[in-house]
This record gives C-alpha cells, sequence and structure tokens, in this order.
C-alpha cells in the first residue's frame, strides 16, 4: 500500500507544482513508512521538507503555506504525534476558510498512520478518529485498500477542503493489482465491499478485514451480511448507508476507534437520526476498548474487535 | 535651500497668503526632510541601522493622518463596546499606532502581515476600510469577514493581510509557512509574524524560529512588547525580557515603537536583512493605553501615573505633531482640522455600518467547506445537510 500512496503522491506532485510535502524523515529518509521514498531525491529539499520534530510549527505552517495558495501534504509519523498540532489542525486549518468569510482556502492534508499495531506500545497504537471528527471545516477519510489508498490520496490532494487522511500502520504491506490509468475517488462515497440482504455491517479500514474474515464464517452458517467499507469519516455517505438500512433492516458497526464519543457512537446517532423507521433492531457498535492499548500481545488482540465478536454479534443481531 | 531661508524668515513675519500657499506646496511635495529618531537602535548579532531617517513632507502628513484615524477609530470602538454594539473580546491599539503606519511605509502591499488579535489597526493600513471594520467588529454582513469572523478575525487576502488570530502564538508558525510560501515561489517578498510580549514565551514560537532559520526564509518576527501580557508584566513572565535577543542564533534588534520613523527604519532594514539572510527578530517598545480588552480597566496591574506619563513623553501622534510643527508642514489649527475631519469620517463609517444588516442564516453553514473538486455533504437524501434555524 505504500507504494500506492506514493505514486499517488508523485502523480500528483507532477500535475500541480504547488503540491508540497512537511514532514519528519520524509525526505533524506525516504519517509518512516517509505511513502515517500525517493521524492525528495526527485523534486528537491524544499519541495519534499524534512522538518524538525515540532509539530505544531510545522502544522502551523502547512496552514500558512496553504493559505497563500500552496497544496502541501503533512505527515505525521504517528497521528498519535499530531495531537501536539491540534490546536493548528482545529483552530487555523479547520476554521480559517469561515472565519475569514472565505477569503482563505486550506488545501492542506494531513496524513500518517495509526490505529493499534504490532506491540507498539500505547502512545503509539492511538485511534485518534474520534478526536478529530468535531472539528468544523475538515474531512475525514480512511484509507483500507490499495486501491482506495491511492485513489483517495490523490482525491485528498486536490480537493479544496483541509483533509485528515487516516492510514493503518498494518495495512502498509498489503499488495493488490492496481489499474495502470489514473484514477481519482471522492472523498464523500462510502464503498459496497459485499452486498447482502440480512445485515449491513459497516465498517472501515483495517476492521474491514476482520469483518471479512467474520463474513466468510457467517456465510457458511447461512447469513448474507452487507459490508459497507465507510471511508468517508467526516461526513457520512448516508445515501449508501441509508439505502443499505432500508434493504436490511439491520446495522451492525464494527470500528477500531475508541467507544466514547467515536465514529461509531457519531455514525449511530445519524443512523437513528434519519433511518429508526426502517431499523429492526438497535444498533450494534463494535469498537475497540476505552484502554491505553497495552504491549502484551494477548492483551493487545483483546483491545480490538476480533472475528469470532463480529459472529457473534451478527448471529445474536439476526435471532 | 531656498526654500529653508524663507521659511526662518516667514516665522516673524504674520500669517500671509504667501505663506500658506507656499506651505501647501510642501505638504504634498517630495523634497527629503531628514529626521533623527528618538533613540538609537540595539543589535544582537547584527550592526543596528543609523538612526537618520529619510522622510518627505507627504510622507509626515500622511503618518499624521493615519495615526490619528487609527487612535479615533480605537476610541470610537471603545464607545461602541461599552454601548454593547461591539461584544465579545475587543483589543484596542491605542498607544501602538507607530508600529502599524511605520512598518507599512516601509513595506508593500506584497509583503505578508500576520498578526494576532489586536488587528484593527493593522488592518486599516493594510488598506482594509472602515465600513468594513465597523461592520465586522458588530457583526455585521459588510465586515471584511461577512460578520462570521468578529474583533479577532480580520482578513485582507489581496493585500496580504493573514490577520487576525485568536490564539496568541500560533500565528507565527503561520508566519513562518506564508514565508515559506514565498520562498518557494521566489517573489522576493517578506513576511512580517507580529506577536506580543506575553506570546512570546510560545514554544511554537521557537520551534517555527529554528526552522525559519534552518531553511532561511523571508520571516520577520515583529514583537509588540507593550510590557504587560494581559495582567502580568513581562518581569514576571519571563527570565530574560530582552525579547529580540531570545532568538540566540538569530540576530535582533530592538526598536522605540512609539516612534514611527524608528519602526519604519527597523522594517526596512529588516526586509533587506532576511531576503539575503534568513529570519530576524524586532523588538517593538511600545505601549497601550487601553488595558488588555475592553474587560480589563487596565489599571489593577498599573498606575494610573505610569498611564499619563507615557502618553505626555512618548505619544506617537504627539511626536509627529511636533515634527510637522517644527518642519512647519502645517498649522496647529491644520493638525487639529484634519483630526476634525478623521473624527467625522469615523463617525459616518458607524453610521453607515450601522445601518448595515446582520448576516443572512442560511450564511451560518455557507464557508464551512469550498465547493471544489468532488465535496459535497449529503444529508439522507443526497441533498445537503442543513438545518433550519427557528
Amino acid at each position: 500500500m505504500f507504494e500506492a500512496l506514493r505514486e499517488g503522491l508523485e502523480e500528483e506532485m507532477d500535475r500541480d507544482p504547488r503540491v508540497c510535502v512537511f514532514g519528519e524523515d520524509v525526505g533524506h529518509y525516504g519517509g518512516s513508512y517509505k511513502v515517500t521514498k525517493g521524492l525528495a531525491q526527485k523534486y528537491g529539499d524544499l519541495r519534499v521538507l524534512d522538518t524538525p520534530i515540532a509539530e505544531n510549527s510545522f502544522t502551523g505552517m502547512a496552514v500558512g503555506a496553504a493559505m497563500t495558495g500552496l497544496r502541501p501534504v503533512v505527515e505525521g509519523m504517528n497521528m498519535g504525534f499530531l495531537l501536539l498540532a491540534f490546536n493548528q489542525i482545529s483552530d487555523n486549518c479547520g476554521m480559517l476558510h469561515y472565519t475569514s468569510g472565505g477569503q482563505f482556502t486550506i488545501p492542506t492534508v494531513i496524513r500518517g498512520p495509526g490505529g493499534v499495531g504490532r506491540q507498539l506500545g500505547a502512545e503509539h497504537s492511538q485511534r485518534l478518529e474520534s478526536y478529530f471528527q468535531s472539528i468544523p471545516g475538515i474531512q475525514l477519510v480512511a484509507c483500507s485498500t490499495v486501491y482506495n489508498a491511492k485513489g483517495l490520496m490523490k482525491a485528498a490532494i486536490r480537493s479544496e477542503n483541509p483533509v485528515v487522511l487516516f492510514e493503518h500502520v498494518l495495512l502498509y504491506n498489503l499488495k493488490e493489482r492496481i489499474p495502470d490509468e489514473e484514477y481519482v475517488l471522492s472523498l464523500e462515497e462510502a464503498e459496497m465491499v459485499r452486498p447482502g440482504e440480512h445485515i449491513t455491517i459497516l465498517t472501515y479500514s483495517r476492521m474491514r478485514y476482520h469483518v471479512m474474515q467474520a463474513a466468510k464464517t457467517l456465510v457458511n452458517k447461512g447469513y448474507d451480511p452487507e459490508v459497507i467499507d465507510i471511508r468517508s469519516l467526516k461526513p457520512f455517505d448516508l445515501y449508501t448507508i441509508g439505502n443499505s438500512v432500508k434493504k436490511t433492516h439491520r446495522v451492525l458497526i464494527v470500528e477500531e476507534c475508541m467507544r466514547t464519543g467515536g465514529i461509531g457512537a457519531s455514525l449511530t446517532a445519524a443512523i437513528n437520526e434519519n433511518f429508526h423507521d426502517y431499523l429492526d433492531a438497535p444498533i450494534v457498535c463494535l469498537s475497540s476498548q476505552d484502554v491505553p492499548t497495552p504491549y502484551a500481545g494477548t492483551l493487545e488482540e483483546w483491545t480490538v474487535v476480533q472475528p469470532s465478536q463480529i459472529v457473534a454479534a451478527v448471529e445474536q443481531l439476526c435471532k | 535651500m531656498a526654500q529653508l531661508t524663507r521659511r526662518t524668515t516667514d516665522l516673524l513675519k504674520p500669517f500671509s497668503a504667501a505663506l500658506s500657499s507656499t506651505r501647501l506646496l510642501t505638504t504634498t511635495s517630495t523634497t527629503p526632510i531628514t529626521v533623527e529618531t528618538s533613540l538609537p537602535f540595539t543589535g544582537h548579532r547584527i550592526d543596528p541601522p543609523s538612526r537618520t531617517v529619510e522622510t518627505t513632507p507627504q510622507e509626515l502628513m500622511s503618518f499624521f493622518r493615519d495615526m490619528a484615524l487609527m487612535r479615533r477609530m480605537e476610541i470610537a470602538a471603545d464607545s461602541l463596546y461599552k454601548a454593547k454594539l461591539i461584544r465579545g473580546f475587543c483589543h484596542l491599539y491605542d498607544g501602538q499606532e507607530a508600529v502599524a503606519v511605520g512598518m507599512e511605509a516601509a513595506i508593500t502591499k506584497k509583503d505578508c502581515i500576520i498578526t494576532a488579535y489586536r488587528d484593527h489597526c493593522i488592518f486599516i493600513g493594510r488598506g482594509g476600510t472602515l465600513l468594513q471594520c465597523f461592520s465586522e467588529l458588530m457583526g455585521r454582513k459588510d465586515g471584511c469577514s461577512k460578520g462570521k469572523g468578529g474583533s479577532m478575525h480580520f482578513y485582507k487576502k489581496e493585500s496580504g493581510f493573514y490577520g487576525g488570530h485568536g490564539i496568541v502564538g500560533a500565528q507565527v508558525p503561520l508566519g513562518c509557512g506564508l514565508a515559506f510560501a514565498q520562498k518557494y515561489s521566489k517573489d522576493e517578498n517578506v513576511t512580517f509574524a507580529m506577536y506580543g510580549d506575553g506570546a512570546a514565551n510560545q514554544g511554537q514560537l521557537f520551534e517555527a524560529l529554528n526552522m525559519a532559520a534552518l531553511w532561511d526564509l523571508p520571516a520577520i518576527l515583529v514583537c509588540e512588547n507593550n510590557h504587560y501580557g494581559m495582567g502580568t508584566a513581562e518581569w514576571r513572565a519571563a527570565k530574560s525580557p530582552s525579547y529580540y535577543k531570545r532568538g540566540d542564533y538569530v540576530p535582533g534588534l530592538k526598536v522605540d515603537g512609539m516612534d514611527a520613523f524608528a519602526v519604519k527604519q527597523a522594517c526596512k532594514f529588516a526586509k533587506e536583512h532576511v531576503l539575503k539572510n534568513g529570519p530576524i527578530i524586532l523588538e517593538m517598545d511600545t505601549y497601550r493605553y487601553h488595558g488588555h480588552s475592553m474587560s480589563d480597566p487596565g489599571s489593577t496591574y498599573r498606575t494610573r501615573d505610569e498611564i499619563s506619563g507615557v502618553r505626555q513623553e512618548r505619544d506617537p501622534v504627539e511626536r509627529i505633531r511636533k515634527l510637522v510643527l517644527s518642519h512647519d508642514l502645517a498649522t496647529e489649527k491644520e493638525l487639529k482640522d484634519i483630526e476634525k475631519e478623521v473624527r467625522k469620517e469615523v463617525d459616518e463609517a458607524i453610521a453607515q455600518a450601522k445601518e448595515s444588516p446582520m448576516p443572512d442564516p442560511s450564511e451560518l453553514f455557507t464557508n464551512v467547506y469550498v465547493k471544489g473538486y468532488g465535496v459535497e455533504a449529503f444529508g439522507a437524501d443526497r441533498k445537503e445537510l442543513k438545518a433550519v434555524l427557528p
């Protein structure tokens, strides 16, 4: 997947000379997850900028540069580090378009890996979509496959709004064949992974794979789940989701975000508000536990949702 | 030089038409006058510029008029706030006008200025109109940010004024970003990132300064030191109150911020310096007469004697008035007339701004996102998700 992200970034940098990259170790080192490998040699040190460890300031600098018309892509080495830049992301990145009455647009992309990895410890395994989702003015997207990683990266760079692109540490080594032609995906559309009849399972990022694994078991047991990868975390693609709910009447949300105030919680509220009449059962939301990610392997496994839990939840809902 | 002799002999003559006609000529003329700044500059790791500043009668008169306008505007904003037409936070700049005016005189509109919330006068200096200013303060549609920003969020993109920020310190990395963009597009312009003595203790300032120095960005960091960070005096907040030295490896210059010509000289010097050598810090030693904001009386942490002392000895408008009178560019009465004219202008702008309507309720949802490539916020039925206000 890291190659797809790099291809997307490179194509956009070729296409528009205003696209530049800010981040720690993105230049000469090639990026801690190799997403920007080779770009500094090709485009020069000013366009692929190795910053010192000062997230607050270089995110601020990216916003300042964006105010004049440049299109910076800010890489957080881990999304958790971007908490240091939260003021810049929330106040300046998200709100400047509004408080200036439309005078300034901030076409930045803030991207980086997040999520629970392999025993990386609590501070490097944060699931932060919940913190960013209330900021007005930004869009959140989460990529999950090699195909949509490239498409969403390109769409995010081309968008005039600030976009936060969530990647996942464990998905960087995924391999998939993608088209040679140029393609750009829509930032607000959800992806139908597997159409079905009995239940709608909404998921995003790495949990998609756990859901598909559970889906295999469920199909063997005779259930027909419809799996939708919501991709766009803010705003939600309620059109696709709504059509699915109208068809199946049961919803299960499987996510890696925190339980309290997470994406699942917001999605539950949104679906209840808009599609209450179509639901046959209350919405069930499986999210990661409200704990800091422990180091021990077994404990870490149980912090996130496992396929067996998904199967049990579906069986419970479809009773 | 013939003018000089005529001027000295005319001083002995009573008022005559000949005198006023020659003077009218001088107020719009561009013959250079040299002025000495009130205090010498102090440099840190740099040779300070000279104290002698070249100016013209036209510039002197425009300084006077602009500063009188800014002073009048801030005082009018004070009364509007007390009449509850301006709400929330209102941070007034009176006493510090020399910084805004002096800076404008040294730069072009292509250079960028970014500051924190004490931004009304800088907005005017950058070409904003009084109507836009008062409308924005009162939250009306004709404001520079359509009434959605308020006192702390004035912006003017066309003349390079980037605001207007509520969280102090955050504008300095933004300013370095502006400088980065200027370096990226190689357009030989500079950025002035302004902050106060209170914000000078923010960490992101030093982070941004490090990066600006590392990449030789054309960023000029201007510390408007009015000696009080809200209610805390500088000696209580900073171990080292010499803010121009705080850059350590970055050169700095201490400037008397109540003297518009010192500010102009320093800014001109700084612009030339950064285009070749990377960032510089300017510390403007200035003072604000009002409290930190309208909710602060300004007298609990400093004495009234101090405030009136500064007003008597260092007031920027008075300094220019004395210069104008000593160079015989206008009489006392003419200067008073200019002030009356300015007052009338401000009153008219306020009246016009009061007529301006409040923004339409639908404006609550505009400008949250930009409509651009593939950006649409879908509701349940693919229409834009909106709520109707009661």
